[in-house]
């Protein structure tokens, strides 16, 4: 092994994490009030894992950009947790939860990891439910639950379409009370611009206070990064518009690797583009696949005439429509994972049969009338009407539409200021989640001693792919029950380090390395704003690094790339000074690290000679243009290495993927 | 602190006022129930009736710890008025350019400081009318009725025994009491005829001694306008001292808010009529 | 729909920072697509601004699908905007006229002060959250089954409209009083109708209110615009449960 060491334990895999913890070190109490940590982030993983190692006694300090550690993007998550509880009977297991994760994410998961998830799955209901969640419930007051994309069974606990919502704000409550109690000091609108490392380990940040400009130099004895997700290389995403790549970047340059960053979920349910302006594509949750089904016109010729206004969907004969993913996946449907059904629908739309009136016609529809009429007819028998009139069934499926998804309708309809109880959703995929991230080891650990990642910011539990409700899962998961068992293993050895003086020349270097880097970006004096060549960016990651790639459009994209950082260094402008709150600063930062980022997603794209998961390479795919995975070849985490200031040079490391307990095959959904 | 709770956090300063507000509710209910029989009985009976309702108002002792009660509702609810007033002031100190919409909220609900100064103003001069005259100047008559006895009219004083005493042959001692003039005993007591005073008032018309106001019509239009006012702030202050309460559900905030809308119309429409039929009656 | 595109006048708040004056700056801006958001249009404006070397406006935004809370704006007279139900990143341009004139001001709140020209500090949101805003329990893992206190799908389902609250501040900046109830009585309700929440709900009625009363927000006087502009519908009700619940703390606790 190069450098790369997962540390997975050895034993049965349902075994290795309790054995693991129960022989990890520990720190005692009096001692840990002497240790400080660093948490950059408070999503669901950060405010997690704040909150729980407060809780614990050590000296937290808390980090995040927006106003509030409540508006971190986990906020956004709509759909649901996942949870091997078993409440409906259906046959779910810890086993089936970790085996539905390896499956869905295509087989480039760490199988010890995932196992890991799948097991403290169930507390992490418990422990929201605990705090004060309000998940929905039926009428016996106990949990509901519903399916999702990728799984047989319904194992997906939600909050109306707030899931997310309801999640962070139980971590931030918990995060809250232990501000409360003094045990965690939070920085809002700090921005982390740099990681110190002394003496190899990581000692600290670089933060820039973005009220005031300031550079704050915070030391500790570990850094945690809950950062998120990369998406918004893409300029257009469902990430918001903060959500940046800057922390994990920033560790990565200092020599953590970082991991499989071509592996980027297009989620198939989003509102579509609807012109030049636009600044974040609107994700429509993945619940809705549920009842909806999802077509397009059989006729290029129909699709044609709808999008010119002659044609109305509804309209459309029956025979007339497409039902493309029940028609190609008759076992799961309209339920296929995520990368399938967007691909699905990159392919209708290629053949000229979008539906969407924009530039490039992209879009398809997700279409509720079969379900109002089934859900109108039950609720019709359920009250007692065994011959209910077409009109009634209507009007008590849409009903029942408003009660399950009323919120999700009504945002759509304000967005689009169509009504989808009446015409079908417009939808179309559109970036939402980075598999990809900080390469770490089995203790969450990045390649670099003392820094740990959690939450989407590392690469270690989708693998190609994610399951829908997974993402929290994994969040809470890393934050509550992992971070806290094995940064403490870590700690154990720190306890006689003593304070950390922010006063050395690591500190030193590092802040004048941010200012620097500040002071060219204010004195550059170019012509063109942050977000000309942020959108630049994003069309040439979209269109070559998207959900189609190829080795010619790759190698096209690293090459655009090279120029366009040229371009960015040169011409582009940033107005205003560093001492006040300069949101255009904050942009031009970010985006010279997503500039950077994108090159390496590209080169990554590049050597992955296969399709797998949320990464399609068009040269291999199967006769019916399924992903065709080279096990022998590509059963790796691609984890490169930062090698100076041209991206091209980075190197690529490989952890060999062992499945030793699932017995790898084809993704099959049909 | 449990002390200071109940009188310093923002929640309490709205339970008070809540609470003064619904006791005064009451306090209106019962004025009104007496002024109404200015209207409802007329000639000497109906005087007869409203100087005793008059009298018995100003001396039963449960009566009497409402009044108190009413007064200190008053000078709490104007205080805590006034404190609430102040902090919501300190809480915006720089307004919006664009002034804020108005559909969002009701004009009263937006407005119950000057509704409720508006109505303070009222009650000084309702108090100067009437109750100052009454119970600190003590310039009010007393009722008497003037009778046909075989030497000529006499004027006789209605005691509150229900007998008469000639006015010539007592002497008025305490405002109200009356005594033989050369022995110190007590023949009886009296009413203040405020009744007159009343009709006066809103007349115009001299009434039984009490000379008549020389602005009636406006003093009517005066009343009439400041129970508009107290009707809108009752509109908003009925239902909002439920909430402050709170006291909401579902099922029975609908009624409140209706109950509370019939009551600022209904009762300060009744006051109201008071003064327009007194002044129809003698004009 | 087809999207068209109106021409603007917009009149900005502007403020260097906390410290200094501002002023309402006049802007026009041709071409906005109907189809776009709100944000998208100050994003327009913004890029604007920046061609001709000027200062852009500074304003809070983050998920721009309405759910983190962070974009603000007192536009036109209203908090978030003319539409209902929405908070000013789901507002979208075609409820304006061509030619519109539109004024775009920061919420106005001594407990909200301005950072710079429309973005304010709502930090105090946060504390009061400190204050009271959580079930105490640790993170173990050894809590008990989620499904062994059953609880009324009613009390659940209030408790998660509750909960819903964003914590954008609309309600305050809109209250003719600057008052912070309903976010306070969304955050008190949802503990309260939880069997979890109830063991601290005492103390959580008493703390949360003083922090809040610390914080300089006026007093709710129940004009009842707050759950009209609240762009996730939080009604009422929670106040009243509010008043209830610290009614109930401030007589039976002894401190």
């Amino acid at each position: 092994m190069s450098i790369l060491d997962s540390k997975i334990p050895a034993g049965n895999i349902s075994d290795k994490w309790t054995d693991y913890k129960d022989h990890l070190k520990l720190v005692a109490p009096n001692n840990r009030p002497k240790i400080d940590i660093i948490v950059v982030g408070t999503g669901l993983a950060g405010a997690s894992a704040a909150a729980s190692l407060g809780e614990m006694g050590y000296n937290v300090k808390a980090f995040c950009f927006q106003d509030s550690p409540r508006r971190a993007h986990s906020i956004a998550a709509q759909g649901g947790i996942n949870a091997a509880k078993n409440y409906q009977n259906d046959g779910d297991s810890v086993y089936r939860l970790f085996y539905d994760t390896i499956k869905g994410g295509d087989y480039r998961a760490r199988e010890a990891n995932v196992h890991r998830l799948a097991e403290v799955s169930s507390s992490i209901i418990d422990q929201c439910v605990a705090q004060g969640v309000p998940f929905a419930r039926e009428y016996g007051g106990l949990l509901d639950n519903r399916s999702f994309g990728g799984t047989q069974v319904q194992r997906t606990f939600y909050a109306a379409g707030q899931t997310g919502q309801q999640l962070l704000l139980g971590a931030y409550s918990a995060l809250s009370r232990q501000i409360g109690l003094g045990r965690v000091k939070m920085y809002n609108r700090h921005e982390m611009l740099e990681l110190v490392k002394v003496d190899g380990k990581a000692r600290g940040i670089i933060a820039r206070n973005l009220v005031t400009g300031e550079l704050e130099r915070h030391s500790a004895h570990a850094v945690v990064l809950a950062s998120g997700g990369y998406g918004n290389v893409y300029f257009l995403s469902t990430n918001a518009m903060g959500s940046n790549v800057t922390a994990a970047w920033k560790a990565h340059k200092q020599g953590a690797l970082f991991a499989n960053p071509c592996y980027v979920q297009i989620h198939p349910t989003c509102v579509p583009v609807h012109g030049t302006n636009q600044a974040k594509l609107t994700l429509m949750s993945e619940s809705l696949r549920n009842s909806g089904r999802i077509w397009v016109p059989k006729k290029k010729e129909d699709a044609e005439a709808i999008r010119s206004g002659k044609l109305k969907p509804t309209e459309l004969k029956e025979e007339e429509r497409d039902y493309y993913l029940e028609r190609k996946y008759p076992a799961f449907g309209n339920l296929v994972p995520r990368d399938v059904a967007s691909r699905a629908a990159k392919e209708v739309c290629d053949e000229g049969r979008g539906i969407e009136a924009n530039d490039t016609n992209e879009g398809v529809y997700l279409d509720f009338s079969t379900e109002i009429k089934n859900k109108g007819k039950q609720a019709a028998y359920a009250a007692g009407d065994h011959n209910p009139s077409e009109e009634k069934i209507i009007t008590l499926g849409k009903k029942w539409l408003e009660e399950k998804y009323g919120n999700l309708f009504q945002m759509y309809q304000k967005i689009t200021d169509e009504n989808p109880y009446e015409t079908p959703m417009k939808i179309y995929p559109a970036v939402h989640y980075t598999m990809g991230g900080v390469w770490v080891d089995y203790n969450l650990q990045s390649s670099i001693p003392g820094c740990f990642v959690t939450g989407e910011a590392n690469f270690s539990d989708h693998g190609a792919n994610r399951l829908g409700a997974s993402a929290l899962m994994q969040g809470l998961a890393d934050g509550y029950f992992v971070l806290p068992y094995t940064i403490s293993n870590y700690l154990a050895d720190e306890i006689r380090t003593g304070k950390i003086s922010t006063e050395s020349s690591e500190f030193e270097v590092a802040e004048n390395n941010v200012k620097s880097q500040i002071d060219k970006f204010l004195s550059n004096n170019g012509t063109k704003s942050v977000d000309y060549f942020h959108k630049k960016l994003g069309l040439i990651m979209w269109n070559k690094v998207g959900m189609g790639r190829n080795a010619q459009g790759l190698q096209e994209a690293i090459n655009e790339i090279d120029q366009l950082k040229k371009d960015f260094y040169i011409d582009v402008y940033v107005p205003g000074s560093n001492d006040e709150l300069n949101p255009q600063l904050e942009k031009a930062l970010r985006v010279a690290d997503l500039i950077d980022l994108g090159q390496l997603m590209a080169m990554d794209a590049l050597q992955r000679k296969e399709s797998c998961g949320g990464h399609f390479r068009e040269e291999y795919q199967d006769a019916e243009g399924e992903t065709l995975r080279d096990d022998e070849n590509f059963s790796f985490v691609g984890a490169w290495e930062y090698k100076g200031d041209d991206i091209k040079q980075e190197q690529l490391h490989k952890e060999e993927l062992k499945y030793e307990f699932i017995k790898i095959a084809a993704r099959n959904y049909k | 602190m449990s002390k200071s709770v109940l009188l310093k956090s923002s929640l309490a300063k709205k339970y008070w006022m809540a609470a003064t507000g619904l006791f005064l509710c009451l306090f209106l209910v019962g004025h009104l129930l007496g002024n109404l029989q200015l209207i409802t009985h007329t000639g000497e009976s109906g005087r007869r009736a409203f100087n005793e309702y008059a009298y018995f108002m100003a001396h039963n002792p449960f009566i009497k710890v409402m009044s108190w009660m009413t007064y200190i509702s008053i000078l709490f609810h104007i205080i805590d008025g006034i404190l609430l007033t102040v902090e919501n002031k300190k809480a915006r100190p720089i307004g919006y350019a664009h002034a804020a919409g108005t559909k969002s909220s009701t004009w009263s609900s937006r407005n119950m400081a000057l509704l409720g100064s508006l109505i303070l103003v009222f009650i000084v001069m309702h108090g100067a009318h009437f109750w100052y005259k009454a119970k600190v100047k003590h310039d009010m008559l007393l009722h008497k009725v003037t009778v046909q006895s075989p030497n000529g009219p006499a004027e006789l004083y209605v005691t509150t025994a229900g007998s008469y005493l000639p006015v010539q042959g007592v002497k008025v001692k305490n405002h109200t009491e009356f005594f033989e003039p050369s022995v110190d005993i007590k023949l009886g007591e009296g009413y203040k005829d405020l009744h007159s005073v009343v009709i006066a008032f809103f007349s115009g018309k001299e009434t039984n001694g009490v000379p008549g106001n020389e602005n009636a019509l406006f003093a009517v239009i005066f009343y009439v306008i400041a129970m508009v006012v107290l009707a809108f702030h009752l509109m908003h202050g009925f239902a909002s001292a439920f909430q402050s309460l709170g006291a909401r559900h579902p099922k029975y905030t609908d009624t409140i808010k209706n109950v509370g809308n019939g009551f600022a119309i209904l009762i300060p429409l009744l006051f109201a009529i008071i003064p327009v039929i007194i002044w129809k009656l003698y004009n | 729909m087809a999207a068209k595109t109106i021409n603007i006048t917009l009149k900005i708040w502007r403020q260097k920072n906390c410290n200094s004056k501002g002023n309402m700056e006049t802007y026009t801006l041709n071409d906005v697509s109907t189809a776009s958001s709100f944000l998208e249009m100050l994003d327009q404006l913004n890029e604007q601004l920046i061609n001709d070397k000027k200062e852009p406006v500074a304003f809070d935004h983050d998920c721009r699908e309405g759910i983190c809370g962070m974009c603000s704006l007192y536009i036109n007279g209203r908090a978030h905007g003319p539409d209902n139900g929405v908070t000013t990143c789901q507002l979208h341009m075609r409820m304006f006229e061509d030619g519109a004139t539109i004024y775009v001001e920061p919420w106005r709140s001594a407990a909200f002060p301005v950072v710079k020209d429309l973005v304010v500090d709502r930090s105090a949101f946060d504390r009061i959250q400190q204050a009271g805003g959580f079930v105490s329990v640790n993170t173990s893992g050894r809590t008990m089954d989620a499904n062994a206190i059953p609880i009324p799908k009613e009390d659940a389902d209030k408790a998660f409209e509750a909960a819903a609250c964003i914590g954008c501040g609309a309600c305050v900046a809109t209250c003719k009083n600057g008052s912070a109830m309903l976010f306070v009585g969304a955050k008190v309700s949802q503990y309260a109708l939880l069997p979890q929440g109830k063991v601290e709900a005492t103390q959580r009625a008493l703390n949360m209110v003083r922090q809040m009363d610390d914080e300089g927000f006026g007093n709710c006087t129940n004009t009842g615009a707050c759950e009209i502009e609240c762009p996730k519908g939080i009604s009422l009700d929670n106040i009243a449960r509010l008043n209830r619940e610290f009614l109930k703390a401030s007589l039976v606790s002894n401190k």
